[in-house]
């Protein structure tokens, strides 16, 4: 178990939160690891507030239960805070990212945080910027990379990009817009 | 129930898949009551009684009918029933003897 | 090649389908099986495979094509969960009676009511006396190997009887987890390119007639058959398991023992439940505390001497049942396990817990619990429901 590490991502409805956890594990996979992600299943209602869960690990994962005590949490619409204790079973030693314009300072002053790594990326701004649209789950798979140091981040731009290829072998400028928000939340996120 | 010798679990086919057709086997002309009479004189060969009969007994060649399988014959009278005949139909039923 | 890829339950299962490559997918979604049959009906539109796929208004009417074709001598697939599987138990013990090899994914899902759609065993434990083979899977990759050995099984002209894999709903249907797949040619050596039935309804030169009235003279003796057939079955599960792991690795049997053999207490459980509970038997045993695991992969047959045999040397044990017998005497598993035992000379002390219901969480604290409970079993009720507020 110590080998492994649990995700939660907090979004809602329609933003990607359960595409984020796949297409996280699908990667962690193809870098040799141990994965698996799952939603949190529940009436699918737009705008609702969702959860999705990874486990990574240099081993198999035989666990089969909930995840309550995440290492790393990832917010993909920062609305939910506040409304949604992101918190939730974080430890101290914690990583909290957060899709916002606000600094890591805000995000701890606003939640009242004590501990934890807090990490801050405008998700939404690049992926307006690169993709055209507000789907943050991909570049905050940069920021992930970046504040977790789960994987190595040349290697999983470049499965994502293959990946990415397939999907979308007909259009070639979403892989693009999409590997270039991953590498801008890279090395956009702030954290401390 | 028959007392003749009947075959085990390990004999039988299994999952009761027969050989198709077996209806022929079993002779239900003796069930019969009312006996059909086909009067072919004035039999119009509509095949009425070929279309209506539950028991595929009534015996067509060629278009037409040519008598009744008296083996398989309930003597149910659908057949006398439907014949359109008329005054006398071509299909009457009377008592088995 | 082989190739490790990212699966979800169901979409190792709709991937095995994919391979196996059925005559005949008669099928009607429902939640959490719906990805099954809704990626297998891609690979039917894309052209992947050479599948009849018919798209039924109902389950029953989807059991009961399934019943035709495969009586037509087709290699049959299909796939549901909960109440579809509900709705199919009027036909499912007429596809065992006929002796139809019809392959089933099953989700296991809490039935209604109150409706619900998370995973119980509640709707595969009530279909457990339909004549069906069943295997449990505790992963995605189990439910992919245990699928493709599945066609061998019930197509194995001693055993012929349909048979279901489960995977519990959305616990392993929607888990994307990391699964071993095979390559195509492997598994189409290993089940064979077609089912080579006994007699076939679409054979015109050798008709036959199929579910004819079969009364008091006749009906005993054709139902001793089943209950041969599943008896047998036995020997050709782990025969076809003992093929697949000499192939491709992996072993399976009608049980699993986890840390069993020298275990002070032991838990039985089926499905996912069991990755679950190895974490927590490490971790104990890390602690000193000598636990065990008994997982019960097929459940159909019931595998009860090699039950009674791997408990009697236990001395105190967790029954733990995913549904409700609703016979004021806990769950079915328990019920089974105990008359298992019942002429064992050094049978355990033993204790029931229902569990998990409507996908009530079961997690490593709670297995735990029973563990703790498993040390003072004298104090304990014969029957608890675990996790559900007083």
């Amino acid at each position: 178990m110590d080998n492994t590490v649990e995700i939660r991502w907090h979004g809602r409805g329609g933003q990607g939160a359960k595409t984020a956890a796949l297409l996280f594990g699908e990667a962690a996979l193809s870098l040799g690891k141990f994965i698996q992600a799952f939603p949190e299943y529940g009436p699918e209602r737009m705008g609702a507030p969702v959860a999705s869960f990874n486990r990574i690990s240099t081993e198999p994962i035989r666990l089969h239960c909930s995840i309550t005590n995440p290492g790393i949490v990832i917010v993909l619409d920062q609305t939910l805070m506040g409304k949604v204790d992101v918190t939730e079973g974080l430890p101290a030693t914690g990583i909290l990212i957060v899709n916002t314009t606000d600094s890591p300072a805000e995000v701890r002053a606003k939640l009242k945080l004590q501990g934890l790594k807090v990490f801050t990326v405008d998700a939404s701004g690049i992926s307006k910027a690169t993709i055209g649209r507000d789907i943050p789950n991909t570049p905050l798979l940069g920021a992930l990379v970046k504040a977790s140091n789960l994987l190595d981040f040349a290697s999983m731009l470049k499965d994502t990009e293959e990946k990415l290829a397939i999907k979308f072998k007909s259009k070639p400028e979403i892989v693009k817009g999409n590997i270039e928000a991953i590498k801008r939340a890279y090395n956009e996120v702030k954290g401390e | 129930m028959s007392q003749q010798k009947k075959p085990g679990w390990k004999e039988l086919a299994i999952g009761d898949i027969l050989p198709a057709g077996t209806a022929e086997k079993f002779e239900t002309g003796d069930w019969r009551s009312e006996r059909p009479t086909w009067h072919p004189e004035r039999c119009i060969h509509c095949l009425f009684c070929w279309v209506n009969c539950p028991d595929t007994s009534i015996i067509v060649e060629n278009g037409k009918m040519t008598g009744i399988d008296m083996k398989h014959c309930k003597g149910c009278g659908i057949c006398a029933k439907e014949c359109p005949v008329k005054p006398d139909k071509a299909i009457t039923m009377g008592p088995e003897r | 090649m082989a190739k490790f890829v990212a699966k979800t339950g169901n979409e190792a299962m709709a991937e095995a389908m994919r391979q196996i490559n059925p005559d005949v997918v008669a099928a009607y979604p429902i939640t959490p099986a719906t990805e099954v049959v809704m990626i297998f009906a891609k690979y039917v539109a894309d052209g992947l495979v050479n599948t009849e796929y018919v798209p039924v208004e109902s389950e029953h009417s989807a059991m009961s094509a399934c019943v035709g074709a495969s009586a037509a001598g087709g290699r049959v697939m299909t796939g549901t969960s909960s109440q579809g599987l509900v709705y199919m138990y009027e036909i499912l013990p007429i596809a065992s009676a006929l002796r139809l090899p019809i392959v089933m994914c099953e989700v296991n899902r809490a039935i209604s009511g109150p409706i619900n759609i998370h995973c119980d065993h509640s709707d595969t434990m009530a279909a457990r006396d339909f004549g069906w083979i069943q295997i449990f899977s505790e992963n995605s990759q189990e439910a992919y190997d245990s699928l493709i050995q599945a066609v061998r099984i019930a197509e194995n002209h001693d055993v012929l009887l349909p048979t279901m894999v489960t995977t519990d709903g959305f616990i392993i249907s929607h888990c994307l987890d990391k699964i071993e797949v095979l390559d195509d040619k492997d598994i189409t050596a290993f089940i064979g390119k077609d089912r080579k039935p006994n007699n076939s309804l679409l054979d015109l030169d050798k008709p036959t007639t199929l579910g004819s009235i079969d009364l008091q003279d006749y009906y005993f003796e054709h139902r001793v058959q089943v209950a041969e057939a599943i008896k047998n079955s036995k020997k050709t599960i782990i025969e076809v398991a003992n093929e697949f792991a000499k192939k491709f690795g992996r072993q399976y049997g009608l049980i699993e023992e986890y840390k069993l053999a020298d275990a002070d207490y032991a838990i039985v459980a089926l499905g996912s439940t069991c990755g679950t509970a190895k974490v927590v038997i490490d971790e104990l045993r890390a602690k000193g505390i000598k636990a065990g695991l008994l997982k019960i992969r097929v459940y159909r047959p019931f595998p009860a001497e090699e039950i009674a045999q791997a408990l009697s040397k236990i001395k105190n044990v967790a029954v733990l049942d995913r549904a409700d017998g609703w016979a004021g005497q806990g769950g079915p598993a328990y019920a089974e396990i105990k008359a298992a035992l019942y002429k064992s000379k050094t049978p355990p002390k033993m204790i029931n817990f229902v569990y998990g219901l409507g996908g009530r969480e079961i997690d490593k604290d709670q297995l735990a619990h029973v563990y703790d409970c498993l040390k003072n079993i004298e104090q304990q009720p014969d029957v608890q429901y675990l996790g559900v507020r007083e």
